[in-house]
């Protein structure tokens, strides 16, 4: 194999051939994709999630991470968030030539590793190549089963609710901004896929009502958007949110609010309050839900305008947040 | 207006010093105050302000009690 | 300080059923942690707080940021910056834009580091977009130190450095109703409390100089609804303010800077309000002078009136509609800081 990535590597023909079974079929090694047919065929369910999603970020190698596996955790999240178990995810892959082909490699065995973890089968994939500076951008699809016949949807937060989150806010954000920034730490990217939580909570008969990833535009956009969508009121305390220490200076050095951090291995979960403690509970003893806490209910909704969220500050006021407003950039004046 | 916080000096190397906030560490810009290792120190964009001194919260109870008399 | 001490002091401010008071928070930040803190939720109707023109990201004009891109657009120039100054619109477009047609711009936490980017490039020439107030002028007054002392040849400065007793007496001598000041804690650190003194006995008004977080805020606003009248300075934020200030600092800034007029976004030319660089550092300066046009982008604006307190958001026909944050018609829906874009974020 040559070092970097050229055009001739998307040609179609045997360099295309080299590139996929030294790097993808070696690494994604599976029965389906195996066959390498136009399409794959797989066992199917009566019901199905799907979703889609694209990953762009820069660098493609951060603390904690990757574009590989980030698109992963993004994927198979998203599919839990409707209570959907995650069972096949396909990947186009768009390579700029003069990547390095190391870096492809460590990449894709990074992809392969965590669809491992997420206990998901790669079935199907496709590489082109443009001319470019070697960036390197991924499109997945993902599919999951409803194995415990549970739709789960944003509109269904109720009056009482409890508001669960299943660990600390902002790393991922703070990771990506970090490399950027001339400030040294050991935050690493908290990209993960939260395939246990949820299974964990569904297998427990939790009366979940709401499941939602926290990513980009944090815990502040991701609450705001449920609250709107289930018509309701969410209030939560400041005190209660977890964030590490580092992240909250991290924070503070660059003037940015922990509430709208991004994270790509967080959710938000939503249950009756009933089940409040037994869900935190089967969180914290999940993997990657250790730091799991209780931070708020959902309030009879008593304002005028449908959707609010509030919350309650450590002096005891009360603070109206609405949805990441512009692009969270650090600001120092 | 300027986003300034406090952390520790860890290591002074001459014209910087690494502070230290919960984790991060700034390669802070001094010449502004005089510092000493374990100093707590105000930073704004890199640079150390002013330090930290906690011995002046005596002059904030007498003004909080001045206050407290005015009618 | 201790919880029945903020218990005492928090139901004072709820409860406080006197004269009403508009108290000013001149600086950005405090615009933002007050939203943050929720204060607004905690204390009477009769305490109103109105934001002042302390965002330096939102006053900076126009022909600033023109000045800027085009540099920035010039071959072999970078321009390295703070985040928020990104997002600001010139009279075309903001320098975020500018990068997504070619414009070459960096984002640096500290000033500082420019200096390392100069030396492991140094075939671009470097250009510091400087805003800010007394808090960042001495770090500016260090890089031209390091320009200086370590002879380098590539960086430049392009200043909008403004200071804030003129500003604040402008809105006075304007009649902007205000009966107290929150005076900006960080610009202390570096001017000392004094700085605000004869402001205060000039026009008998308090000014209670705070810190940041929702406690030192209500400690000072305490302070300035308890006393009510009269020209005294309050140091609220003793455990880094002093009355003289920084003085290495100060003086620093007086070894490279000299007492100009500034212009600030909706208000014009304010005399005394900003700092250039000397003329014998001239040579240092990208060509910040004479960058006073403020093309003001939608005539119904209003935020020359909500930045002197006459106004608020509210009152003004673009607020929330034509005027966001994604779509900022004026200099207070700017920066995060920026008294619309605060109202919008947290009160709507």
């Amino acid at each position: 194999m040559e070092k970097v990535i050229t055009m001739a590597h998307g040609s179609g023909g045997k360099t295309t051939g080299e590139l996929i079974g030294a790097i993808f079929a070696n690494e994604f090694d599976n029965e389906i994709l195996n066959r390498m047919e136009d399409a794959a065929a797989v066992d199917g369910s009566k019901r199905i999630a799907m979703t889609t999603d694209s990953f762009v970020v820069t660098p493609l190698e951060y603390p904690g991470g990757d574009v590989g596996r980030l698109c992963i955790c993004g994927t198979v999240n998203d599919l839990l968030s409707r209570g959907a178990i995650p069972k096949y995810i396909t990947c186009g892959f768009i390579l700029e030539e003069g990547l390095e082909t190391e870096t492809l490699k460590r990449i894709v065995h990074s992809m392969a590793e965590t669809a491992r973890e997420a206990n998901v089968i790669i079935v199907a994939g496709d590489t082109k190549v443009i001319e470019g500076n070697g960036g390197l951008y991924i499109n997945t699809a993902g599919v999951g089963f409803f194995d415990y016949d549970r739709e789960i949807s944003a509109e269904d937060a109720k009056d009482g609710d409890a508001i669960l989150v299943s660990g600390t806010m902002g790393e991922h954000h703070a990771t990506i901004l970090g490399s950027r920034m001339s400030i040294a730490n050991d935050i690493e990217s908290d990209n993960a896929p939260l395939t246990d939580i949820v299974g964990a909570l569904l297998k427990n008969k939790v009366d979940v009502h709401v499941l939602r990833d926290i990513t980009r535009g944090g815990l502040a956009t991701v609450l705001k958007e449920l609250a709107k969508a289930s018509e309701s009121t969410f209030v939560v305390e400041d005190e209660k949110i977890p964030v590490s220490p580092q992240v909250r200076d991290f924070c503070g050095l660059l003037g940015l609010d922990p509430y709208y951090m991004g994270n790509e291995g967080k959710m938000v979960c939503i249950v009756d309050a009933k089940y409040a403690d037994k869900a935190l509970e089967i969180m914290k003893a999940s993997k990657y839900g250790q730091d799991a806490a209780l931070i708020g209910y959902v309030q009879k909704n008593e304002a005028a305008e449908k959707g609010m969220l509030y919350s309650k500050t450590s002096i005891g006021g009360l603070r109206n947040l609405d949805i990441l407003q512009g692009e969270g950039l650090p600001r120092i004046c | 207006m300027c986003v300034a916080l406090p952390g520790i000096v860890r290591k002074i190397n001459g014209k910087t010093a690494e502070v230290d906030f919960n984790g991060n560490t700034v390669n802070a810009r001094t010449g502004l105050v005089d510092i000493i290792e374990g100093d707590r120190v105000l930073v704004h964009a890199g640079c150390i302000l002013q330090k930290v001194t906690e011995d002046e919260a005596d002059s904030l109870n007498d003004l909080m009690k001045e206050l407290k008399a005015y009618e | 300080m201790s919880s029945d001490y903020l218990k005492e002091i928090t139901s004072y401010l709820r409860e406080y059923d006197g004269d009403s008071m508009n108290i000013m928070e001149v600086c950005g930040s405090h615009t933002a942690a007050i939203a943050k803190s929720g204060i607004k939720s905690i204390i009477s109707d009769k305490i109103n707080l109105v934001s002042g023109p302390g965002c330096p990201v939102c006053v900076t004009p126009s022909a600033y940021v023109d000045k800027l891109i085009s540099l920035a657009l010039e071959e072999g120039n970078c321009i390295a910056t703070f985040g928020d100054l990104m997002r600001v619109p010139g009279s075309e477009e903001s320098l975020n834009i500018a990068k997504g047609r070619g414009a070459d711009v960096e984002m640096v936490y500290s000033p500082m580091d420019v200096v390392e980017l100069a030396k492991k490039n140094p075939d671009k020439n470097y250009i510091f977009a400087a805003v800010g107030f007394e808090t960042t002028t001495p770090v500016y007054a260090l890089l031209l130190d390091t320009i200086v002392s370590e002879k380098i040849k590539n960086i430049k400065l392009l200043t909008a450095v403004k200071t804030m007793p003129a500003v604040i007496e402008h809105l006075l001598a304007e009649g902007a109703p205000i009966d107290g000041f929150l005076a900006p804690g960080h610009v202390c650190v570096v001017t000392g409390s004094k700085i605000f003194t004869p402001l205060a006995e000039k026009y008998d008004i308090p000014f209670a100089v705070s810190g940041f977080s929702g406690e030192e805020i209500l400690e000072a606003l305490y302070g300035l609804v308890k006393i009510k009248k009269g020209g005294r300075v309050m140091n609220f934020y003793p455990k880094v303010v002093t009355e003289e200030g920084n003085t290495s600092a100060k003086s620093l800034i007086d070894k490279y800077f000299t007492p100009s007029a500034a212009c600030w976004r909706g208000m014009g030319i304010i005399k005394g309000s900003g700092l250039k660089i000397r003329d014998e550092y001239s040579y240092l300066d990208a060509g910040s002078e004479g960058l006073n046009e403020d093309i003001k982008k939608n005539k119904a604006c209003l935020c020359d009136q909500v930045l002197m307190g006459k106004k608020t958001p509210k009152d003004c026909p673009l607020f929330g509609k034509v005027c966001t944050p994604l779509t900022p018609q004026g200099a207070c829906m700017v920066s995060e800081e920026g008294c619309c874009h605060t109202w919008i974020a947290n009160y709507r």
